[in-house]
């Protein structure tokens, strides 16, 4: 290499060896700064700038926002990948209700729970309970380890001191009892015989608090079987329900409603439908879904169901029984279709007498419908609750026979009619346990509580039905020092191991076929994926030999139903409360009641006429207080008048006034449950005689979503027809709207052609829901699942008051009207026993939105798919876009809902055990900001990635809504569009055409219609019209 | 050079001389605050200091405070904003369309007309403001400023953008309008004032003025360039307003009639205010010789007119309803009238339709204390105009299940009277500090009639 012979110079001043420059030249900055005197000493100034910029420097580091860490995985489980939802297949497990489910799991936490199709069962389909039962997953009020006498104590010690005195009744042979609900899961039973094995003096006593004892009893003595039957509401074209709230709250209502609302698809190739009749006191959901409703006392119930036994007798040729009468409205209409339609037909009684249960059992077996609509082989499971003998144990207790009781995931203190005297008794129990998850009615009247996992922490599995097993498996690790409840009875009956071992061998045991191809595992396995395994059975029509004293039945009939013409209460759960176990679940609370479209509350419900007769009124929700007297014991209630509601009855929920469920749900509501009666030793939950309602002048306001009842006659909102008119033609009840302008007098135009805007062209997807308003019955599962998805917060009953909920999908709930259209103010006014419409109502996602014209900032703004977009970060909060909303789906963020102890009722967002819940893909909302529906964007996102690397276009098959996806009665379809293959295109019979650089869609599906048409907002939300199984539009009062 | 009719009646009463309306004005900025005054100011700013604390509430807590509800997301906020826009018209009304008419009777009252107006956007401005959900970032969001959000932009077809160019364009119009006025005749309280500080004061307000002829004729000038510019705002800030309702597709809200409407009610209402305003001036500042009755006739003529103006477009409404045949519109003008909300909707009626007709009588109209009670009457109605159009159209729209009502709040009515409390603290310190009359205007009219 050469030498390098080249000199760089920096400057001139270098080359010219510059006295200026050699004397900087080894300085940092070779040219002068004035920084510093020549002396190098500091002045003062020097030192005020530097303090200044201390200072200025100190204070700006005391601004800096906390650190929020996000610590990554030390070790990554390999199946988590953050960001990336993980399914499991579980199962839903509360007392005998049963849903098998997939839980959404995000980074190990549970959010979201969906139906598992897989179920012959429940077949997907999902209750507002179920949705909502996460949340509880998360209540901070579960207890957070074994207690003693309400005060902490470890697993060893609680284990230590209860086997000791187990032990010690064994030893004197004292009696133990172990308590529960029903217990659909085999594995468990079994543990509890091993239990009695160690411990002889123990039996097991099965309760209820919805109680279908009766059906049992009757089935006993008519078939040999202490069982319910399958009853398979899909084969039935006429269904007859006394009294069973089937859609509602009856035995299996999201599995009822799958197959009920089989029956209910109508389409121009298929014009046919169930006729539904419904004989009932309260309006329940499944009578607001009946074509034909009749409203009864319930001292005539026993009337009813042996007029209905005589009008098939005759029919059918049979002798009659005594007592009963037909001329209840409807009853010989009902019996003369059900005879026509033999074999295709279903009664049902929620009665729990088995003398009213045994006279349907001879209905339905006169109908043929044992072996069709009715069948033994599959029989459930799901109630087996023994009344006699929860009523001899709570006898046995106060004579002080029993040494030990061990309550199993149940609460008799606060949901049997005697849980007042029962917790008076336990007193004087010796050994006194509850696997309670908190320290509610029952645990505090016990000694020890040894709290189970939430059954998303649990393994389980569960029988509902003959044969059909399922699983449940943890989806996190369990949150407290809870331990299983089978391996609490495991460790007192001194068996080693845990409950996931027991469970798998009892399943190699007992489920794993012998002829199965691939071991063990490989059945494990598949089964854990599935969530479910179905073992064959032998099918034979076991409903054969038939013992049926009706008219031993109809004679204890007589005796029992009788009124005394005073009023009549007439207990019932709601959809969303139930038996109020989850009441502490604020999701569940704030749900608007299916038909009140209350919240937070319950309320005597009473008829037109009789709130007329005591001088009661309700406006607005704001309504008189009544005294209501029932033996003696006399409580403050609010009214609610109900269309529907029988006259000279009255309606009262259970499942509320608990007093140590939580902060959520105690002092909330009235606890009804000790006026549960007893009749033929069976809970009645019917109050027939010595009801006394005093209105007194205290006013209260009921909290409620809805309150203008009815829709006012507008036929652009709610459309509808009876059958006999769509079977002459398919798009009866349907408003034609055409346009006739002044160029062209003679030819009228669509909506479509006669606009002002430009229309939209979806190149890739266009995004729809399509509704059918004749299969949504109402049960609001939808509005849960929506809740859970999209971070909905809870606002509390004030703020529901104020109008101000802030549920994304609301179910409308409307009421026919006597009056004529032009009579606007009797419009309002609901008739006495009235047709009811549900209508769901989100977001339409206009492709002409009036939201997004008036937002002055663009928040809201319209995909190239068709959805209707939201900025939460844009917003500023003008409100202008709901109030231009023509549906009223835009909901405001009125306060600050999370971290906010006005709203700490918002379990999900107000403390950090709850926000555990919140799905991480949708954004909590800030005070101020606007939201609504979005279509589940972040669904369709996920969707379209998944399609996207598999490098295919979506299907049906990516993405579904959370309420489609969680309606059990398949009401909503959610879909692509433009893609001819999609359900949505197939049902709506979509045709495109293209004009003027956009495409024009047409919906040929001639019940196809979007709601005020006339608007021109063009929904992507499109309702197809509701049809009544009517003869003729007669009202229906 | 101007010709005046003899038979002309004089506008300004009491032969003032030149000297003496220097007085008379000046005497209440030189003097000390006379009792009433402090009464005034005290009263103003107590609701001013109560209304604080429900603003602060409100900005703190968030908008729940109010009565809003998912149904009617507007009610007493956007109520107050328009009501507060339609009285400040009438300060630009007289200021710069009479000018241009050459209405010289408008010389006595277009000062505090004008102050009027200033005051009366800023109170329409904050509710606009208030009423946002997160203010906190919506008061310059709202405005098309370059960003670093992206290509973020605001949105030209949302009519509250147009209100805010709108207002704002008012607002600065209006002010600058008044304050060139106000320049001559703080010169005159500068030249005339005996204290160092009020000189030093009113020297820098009067910007130098040398009262020269040049000063003089570019005084005109730009007066008169101001008034043509303003006089268009007259009718489109109100227009503009109008279309918040116009053109969304609410019943009630969804009518092409609005904007002249809004416009006629604007001037009707904002009439209104200068009377209350004038006639408790005049009393208080002894100005009987400046406001005279004849100003006072001639603004209750105008009341008539635009008062039988409002009552005809409302009777329009009803009338296109019918014939539009459409059943969503014909229900939200019935239940005006007689639905949860028909007590607003007569109280609206009597107040704007039914009782300026008593002005047909000139007794009535001449009269000092019944034009009181009737500017105040109006003023209520018309309130109850925009209450009306707001709350009961959106209370009961389209879908029924979401029909609701709307009760206001401590909050509501605190927030109302904060911008109260502004208006009326703000219009006593213009009152006391500023020249309530023109001055330099008036001293021209002295002799606005023949008799030498």
């Amino acid at each position: 290499m050469n030498e390098i012979k080249k000199r760089y110079w920096k400057g001139i001043e270098e080359f010219t060896n510059d006295p200026e420059f050699v004397k900087y030249a080894e300085k940092e900055f070779p040219e002068y700064l004035p920084v510093g005197n020549d002396t190098g000493e500091s002045s003062r100034r020097d030192f005020l700038k530097l303090m200044g910029f201390g200072v200025a420097a100190a204070s700006l580091a005391a601004c800096e926002a906390p650190i929020r860490k996000a610590i990554p995985y030390l070790n990554k489980p390999d199946t988590i990948d953050p960001g990336i939802p993980n399914y499991y297949a579980s199962t839903y497990l509360q007392g005998g209700d049963y849903c098998s489910i997939v839980v959404k799991t995000r980074e190990g936490r549970p959010i979201k729970i969906e139906g598992n199709k897989l179920s012959k069962v429940t077949m997907g389909g999902t209750s507002a309970q179920v949705q909502a039962s996460v949340l509880t997953l998360y209540d901070k009020e579960r207890l957070a380890g074994p207690r003693k006498e309400g005060n902490a104590i470890s697993w060893d010690d609680l284990d230590k001191e209860i086997t000791e005195q187990l032990v010690s009744v064994l030893s004197v042979g004292g009696q133990i009892r172990i308590i529960t609900n029903t217990m659909l899961s085999p594995a468990s039973l079994r543990i509890f015989e091993e239990f009695k094995e160690k411990y002889p003096g123990t039996s097991v006593v099965i309760y209820d608090p919805a109680s279908s004892a009766g059906i049992l009893q009757a089935n006993e003595a008519n078939f040999g079987m202490r069982v319910l039957p399958s009853y398979d509401f899909s084969k039935a074209m006429t269904i007859v329900s006394l009294g069973a709230d089937f859609l509602g709250t009856w035995i299996s209502p999201t599995e009822f409603t799958k197959l009920y609302s089989k029956t209910r698809k109508v389409n121009a190739n298929h014009r046919k439908m169930s006729r539904h009749y419904q004989f009932e006191s309260n309006l329940s959901l499944t009578g607001a879904n009946a074509d034909y409703r009749s409203p009864v006392k319930p001292s005539d119930e026993g009337e009813v169901v042996i007029g209905l036994y005589n009008l098939i007798a005759s029919k059918a040729g049979e002798s009659s029984i005594s007592g009963g009468k037909s001329d209840f409205r409807y009853l010989k209409k009902a019996a003369s279709d059900l005879w026509s339609n033999k074999g295709k037909s279903l009664v049902v009684s929620g009665s729990n007498d088995p003398a009213v249960q045994t006279i349907v059992n001879g209905i339905n077996s006169m109908l043929g419908n044992y072996g069709s609509t009715i069948s033994f082989n599959r029989y459930a499971k799901y109630r087996q609750g023994d009344d006699r003998a929860m009523n001899g144990f709570i006898d046995d207790l106060k004579g002080g026979n029993i040494n030990a009781v061990i309550f199993y995931n149940c609460n008799p203190v606060y949901n049997h009619p005697r849980g007042a005297e029962l917790a008076e008794s336990l007193k004087g129990v010796p050994l006194t346990i509850t696997t309670s998850d908190r320290m509610d009615e029952t645990a505090s009247s016990v000694t020890y509580v040894a709290p189970d996992h939430h059954y998303l922490e649990s393994w389980n599995d569960a029988e509902p039905k003959k044969g059909y097993f399922s699983l449940s498996q943890p989806t996190i690790s369990p949150l407290f020092n809870t331990r299983q409840a089978q391996e609490s009875f495991m460790a007192w009956t001194g068996r080693e191991g845990n409950y996931f071992n027991y469970l798998k061998e009892f399943w190699r045991n007992n489920m794993y076929p012998e002829s199965a191809n691939f071991g063990f595992q490989y059945f494990w396995d598949k089964s854990l994926q599935d969530g479910i395994y179905d073992s064959k059975i032998e099918e034979e029509n076991n409903a054969a030999e038939q013992n049926i004293d009706a008219q031993a039945a109809a004679a204890t009939v007589a005796q029992n139903y009788k009124g005394d013409n005073g009023l009549e209460l007439v207990l019932y759960y709601k959809v969303a409360i139930g038996d109020g176990t989850q009441a502490n679940n604020p999701w569940l609370q704030e749900m608007p009641d299916t038909i009140t479209k209350a919240v937070w509350d319950n309320y005597v419900t009473i008829s037109h006429s009789d709130a007329l007769e005591y001088g009661i009124t309700t406006k607005l929700g704001i309504t008189n207080m009544v005294n209501l007297t029932i033996d003696a014991f006399t409580v403050k209630l609010p009214v609610i008048i109900q269309p529907g509601q029988a006259k000279g009855t009255i309606g009262l929920a259970l499942g509320y006034g608990r007093t140590k469920a939580g902060k959520v749900a105690d002092g909330k509501g009235f606890d009804a449950t000790p006026w549960i009666k007893s009749l033929n030793d069976n809970s009645y939950y019917s109050v027939t005689s010595g009801v006394m309602l005093e209105v007194n002048d205290e006013l209260y306001q009921v909290a409620q979503t809805q309150t203008h009842e009815t829709f006012m006659g507008r036929a652009n909102v709610v459309q509808e027809t009876t059958l006999k008119e769509y079977q002459k033609n398919p798009s009866a009840g349907k408003r034609h709207m055409r346009i006739t302008t002044w160029m062209n007098e003679q030819k009228s135009l669509s909506l479509d052609e006669v606009t002002l805007w430009k229309g939209h062209k979806y190149p890739d997807h266009h995004w729809g829901l399509m509704i059918d308003l004749n299969s949504c019955t109402g049960c609001s599962a939808c509005t849960i699942a929506c809740q859970a998805e999209n971070n909905v917060p809870v606002v509390g009953r004030v703020e529901v008051i104020n109008r101000r909920e802030m549920h994304w999908i609301r179910i409308d709930r409307y009421y026919s009207s006597d009056a004529s259209l032009d009579d606007l103010s009797g419009l309002e006014v609901a008739s006495e026993n009235p047709e009811i419409t549900f209508q769901p109502m989100m977001c339409q996602h206009c492709n002409n939105a009036p939201c997004e014209t008036v937002c002055p900032v663009a928040a809201t703004t319209h995909s190239t798919e068709g959805l209707n977009m939201m900025a939460y970060n844009r917003c500023i909060g003008t409100r202008y876009c709901a109030n231009n909303c023509p549906y009223k789906v835009r909901r405001f963020n009125w306060f600050k809902y999370h971290d906010n102890k006005q709203f700490d009722e918002n379990l999900s967002m107000n403390n950090d055990l709850g926000k555990m819940v919140l799905n991480p893909e949708v954004t909590v909302r800030s005070r101020g900001v606007m939201e609504k529906c979005s279509l589940c964007v972040q669904r369709i996102q996920a969707g379209k990635l998944t399609a996207k690397k598999e490098h295919r276009i979506t299907t049906d098959d990516d993405i579904d809504m959370a309420c489609a996806s969680a309606c059990p009665a398949d009401a909503l379809v959610f879909g692509n569009m433009n893609d001819p293959e999609s359900k949505i295109s197939k049902k709506l019979k979509i045709k495109e055409s293209e004009g003027d650089g956009t495409i024009h869609k047409t919906m040929a599906e001639e019940r196809a219609y979007t709601v005020i048409e006339e608007v021109g907002t063009r929904p992507n939300v499109t309702y197809l019209t509701k049809i009544r199984n009517k003869d003729s539009e007669e009202p229906n009062t | 050079m101007e010709v005046v009719s003899s038979i002309r009646t004089p506008l300004i009463t009491g032969g003032k001389s030149v000297a003496d309306v220097s007085d008379d004005i000046c005497r209440q900025v030189e003097g000390a605050p006379s009792r009433s005054w402090m009464l005034a100011i005290a009263v103003s700013s107590s609701f001013l200091i109560v209304g604080a604390y429900a603003v602060s509430v409100l900005l703190w807590e968030g908008i729940g405070v109010w009565g809003l509800n998912k149904t009617v997301g507007w009610a007493w906020d956007i109520t107050n904003f328009v009501w507060w826009v339609g009285i400040g018209h009438a300060g630009t009304l007289i200021s710069a369309i009479l000018l241009l008419f050459r209405q010289k009777w408008r010389m006595g009252i277009n000062r505090a007309a004008e102050a009027m107006t200033i005051f009366a956007v800023i109170c329409a401005a904050m509710f606009p403001m208030f009423h946002m959900g997160r203010l906190w970032v919506g008061f310059y969001w709202a405005l098309p400023l370059p960003n670093t959000f992206g290509s973020l932009w605001v949105n030209f077809n949302s009519p509250l953008l147009w209100d805010v160019f709108a207002i704002s364009t008012y607002f600065a119009v209006s002010l600058v309008f008044w304050y060139i006025g106000l320049i001559p005749d703080f010169a005159t309280i500068r030249d005339r004032a005996k204290n160092q500080i009020s000189k030093n004061i009113y020297g820098v307000l009067s910007f130098g003025w040398m009262g020269g002829a040049k000063n003089w004729a570019r005084y005109e000038s730009v007066s008169l360039i101001l008034a043509g510019i303003a006089t268009p705002l007259v009718l489109s800030v109100h227009t503009i307003v109008s279309m918040d309702f116009a053109t969304s597709v609410i019943p009630g809200w969804h009518t092409t009639i609005f904007p002249p409407y809004f416009v006629s009610g604007a001037i009707f209402s904002g009439f209104a205010m200068v009377l209350t305003l004038l006639i408790i001036t005049r009393r208080v500042f002894h100005l009987e010789d400046y406001i005279t009755v004849g100003h006072i006739e001639l603004m209750n003529i105008i009341i008539i007119v635009t008062g039988s103006i409002v009552g005809i477009a409302y009777i329009t409404e009803f009338f296109i309803a019918w014939y539009s045949q459409v059943p969503a519109e014909q229900y939200a003008f019935i239940n005006r009238a007689t639905g949860p909300y028909w007590w607003a909707y007569w109280t609206m009626m009597t107040c704007n339709v039914l009782s300026p007709q008593l002005f047909w009588i000139k007794k009535i109209r001449t009269n000092i204390a019944a034009t009181f009670i009737m500017s105040i009457v109006i003023n209520i109605g018309m309130w109850f105009e925009r209450f009306v159009i707001i709350v009961t159209s959106l209370h009961r729209d389209y879908i029924p299940s979401s029909w609701a009502m709307f009760y206001p709040t401590r909050y509501d009515v605190g927030v109302y009277m904060f911008s109260f409390g502004f208006f009326f603290t703000a219009f006593l310190l213009f009152a006391k500090f500023f020249p309530v009359v023109n001055m330099a205007e008036v001293k021209s009219i002295i002799k606005g009639y023949s008799e030498k």
